[in-house]
């Protein structure tokens, strides 16, 4: 069995391209040329310049010996959080971005929830003179309002999404809406491992990076490459999936996803997908989404906005179904807690969705040799208003 | 090949006006009454939309009357209920039109066999992919004699077209421009020369088209170069503001201006 995508584009059973023929020119344009463009040497060297004078990389992976020391057990974080713009969402931003100058586009549109993949891509739209629209939920253009004031700092248009649940499903709706209008001049960079086909794969190509980089720094540390665990949060799961990659085949290399249990599983306000969603369509890939028995997608809940989506991305859905990776949830008191634990043990205020990775140690117990990397996905600078809240600071 | 009622009424030498509308729009029980007054005023076809929580394809207009739909309560189950006996009173060709999670969600098998019962005659699934159709769907859908209706749009490629006309059978659903549902107004020269263009492929297959039209003049334009238009949006605004009882004051000012 293989865990990467196989050549129709589906991770197992799940993925493909299930759009309307609207857009099939566009997405069968990116997916005759993505990876013939990615494989280009100019490209490749375009891509890893980018990487390292603009985005800061490699990220340290850093030995947590203090929540090490707490746990008993041997913690390394991935430090996406210091990336520029401050998570893993630019890696994918600057591949977009390079892939859509090559595809002679001149106008990117993009969806955001609590707008970090919007800033990201407002940065790199700036980085390369192109004009920008990013599509929001008119419900999280009003909780996530200094992002949203840094998406028009940095140029971009911040147009708000009023169908539906007008929240990140919704934003994505009118993002592909949007590219329906305008099938000649405009890319559609998505923020996940989401989408029809390629997408969730060239997404994952691109966060790839992340699990390159602790392949060696690992060797560096620990004189090994494979770590025992890989953890990582799951939204749509990009983070994830760029942790994962270089490990998916090898099954030595234990992965877990961590998902959003909301105020609990079963409580109606969750968004662990694997634990609650069935098989079916969202955002023209097929995988595992929250729906009602009709088929209805559902909206989602969680403390962060950017585990808040009702899918996951195709090739998690494969690693749940297949059980190469395991999938555990996490409520937002136990993610709570754990930022704030790190933020104390460590000097490291962590976004809420990483919270959620970091929240596993209450909940599974490792071995004292254990090599275990936790994907340090985004900073807390954003969240600093929902931890406020939360701990009464 | 099937030959069901929609391929009879692609014979007829007229051209053919098909209307679409939401199931449970703009009240649940409206949607018999709203087919059985589109028959008695002069139209042609109906696309009875399925309604969905997240449709890509469609502008704003449908998805509020989607969204209106789902709340108040329409259901797959709930919409064949009320078309159970549609055949006793309407002989019109009947096309529901729905995206695909919902679908198959229901089953598809177990879909296709009640809209063969209830005496639906096509399908058309915007984001059912056609590879996908043809490997698993395709023999279903012919079992139970459904015509699957496939769309192309100005950007479909030559080689394309001419690869959905071999595996269509019954009509092409043509969309006027690159646009979701409800966005154009009046067509333009890009558009005339798009439709000229494919009327002088020649197609197996009648072409309808779909996409920004709302009154007399668009519906005299696109079908100029086609068998037929369908009109969406205009009626369901039209719904919003009037009674069913009035259809035929709609579709009057379509046909005869």
């Amino acid at each position: 069995m293989t865990y990467n995508i196989n050549n129709k584009g589906y991770y197992g059973e799940f993925g493909g391209a299930y759009i309307p023929e609207m857009l099939y020119p566009n997405v069968e344009e990116l997916r005759q040329n993505y990876l013939k463009i990615m494989a280009e040497p100019s490209f490749k060297q375009e891509f890893d310049q980018l990487l390292k004078d603009y985005v800061g990389r490699p990220s340290p992976l850093y030995f947590a010996k203090r929540l090490s020391e707490k746990y008993n057990t041997k913690i390394y974080l991935k430090r996406e959080d210091l990336n520029h713009t401050g998570a893993h969402k630019v890696n994918n931003t600057i591949g977009q971005i390079l892939m859509a100058q090559r595809l002679g586009k001149t106008r990117i549109i993009a969806e955001t929830g609590a707008g970090q993949h919007g800033v990201a891509t407002a940065t790199v739209c700036a980085l390369m003179g192109l004009k920008c629209i990013v599509y929001m939920g008119e419900i999280d253009i009003a909780r996530q309002a200094p992002n949203v004031a840094r998406m028009k700092m940095l140029g971009a248009e911040v147009r708000p999404a009023l169908s539906g649940s007008r929240t990140l499903k919704d934003a994505t709706n009118e993002a592909i809406r949007d590219w329906i209008n305008n099938p000649v001049d405009t890319h559609y960079i998505i923020g996940s491992v989401v989408g029809p086909h390629p997408y969730p794969d060239m997404v994952a190509r691109f966060q790839a990076v992340v699990s390159k980089e602790i392949q060696w720094q690992l060797k560096d540390k620990e004189n090994t490459t494979k770590p025992d665990y890989v953890i990582a949060c799951v939204g749509g799961g990009s983070n994830a999936a760029g942790a994962f990659y270089h490990y998916l085949e090898d099954t030595s290399v234990n992965l877990i996803a961590v998902e959003a249990a909301g105020k609990g599983v079963n409580s109606g306000e969750s968004a662990a997908t694997s634990a609650l969603g069935r098989e079916g369509i969202i955002h023209g890939s097929k995988t595992l989404l929250m729906q009602t028995n009709d088929g209805q997608i559902t909206e989602p809940y969680s403390i962060s906005a950017g585990l808040d989506y009702p899918g996951v991305g195709p090739m998690h859905a494969h690693l749940f179904k297949s059980g190469r990776a395991e999938f555990i949830s996490i409520t937002d008191d136990e993610a709570m807690i754990a930022g704030l634990e790190l933020s104390q043990l460590e000097g490291i205020i962590p976004a809420i969705e990483s919270s959620h990775a970091l929240a596993i140690f209450d909940q599974k117990q490792f071995k004292p040799n254990d090599i275990v990397v936790i994907n340090l996905s985004g900073r807390g600078d954003k969240d600093l208003k929902n931890y406020i809240d939360y701990f009464k600071l | 090949m099937i030959m069901n009622r929609i391929n009879q009424k692609l014979k007829e030498d007229k051209k053919l006006l098909s209307i679409y509308f939401s199931a449970g729009y703009p009240s649940l029980n409206d949607t018999v009454p709203i087919i059985q007054n589109l028959e008695k005023s002069g139209v042609d076809m109906i696309e009875i939309g399925l309604p969905f929580s997240d449709p890509l394809a469609d502008g704003p207009t449908i998805q509020a009357s989607s969204t209106q739909a789902l709340k108040n309560g329409i259901t797959t189950e709930i919409l064949f209920n009320q078309l159970k006996d549609i055949r006793e009173t309407v002989s019109i060709p009947l096309i529901i039109m729905g995206y695909f999670n919902p679908i198959l969600q229901y089953g598809i098998e177990a879909f296709c066999e009640k809209c063969q019962e209830i005496g639906i005659d096509g399908l058309i699934i915007p984001d059912l992919p056609i590879d996908v159709y043809n490997e698993y769907y395709k023999a279903m859908f012919e079992k139970y004699e459904l015509i699957n209706v496939f769309l192309i749009t100005p950007q479909t490629s030559v080689e394309r077209i001419n690869f959905i006309d071999s595996i269509s059978n019954g009509f092409i659903y043509m969309v006027s421009s690159a646009s979701v549902t409800g966005s154009s107004s009046g067509f333009g020269d890009e558009q005339t020369t798009y439709f000229k263009r494919i009327a002088n492929m020649k197609l197996k297959n009648p072409q309808i088209i779909g996409f920004g039209i709302s009154n007399n003049d668009t519906f005299t334009q696109a079908t100029q170069y086609t068998k037929g238009a369908i009109i969406g949006s205009a009626f369901i605004k039209f719904l919003a503001n009037d009674s069913i009882e009035n259809i035929r004051n709609f579709t009057n000012k379509i046909l005869y201006n």
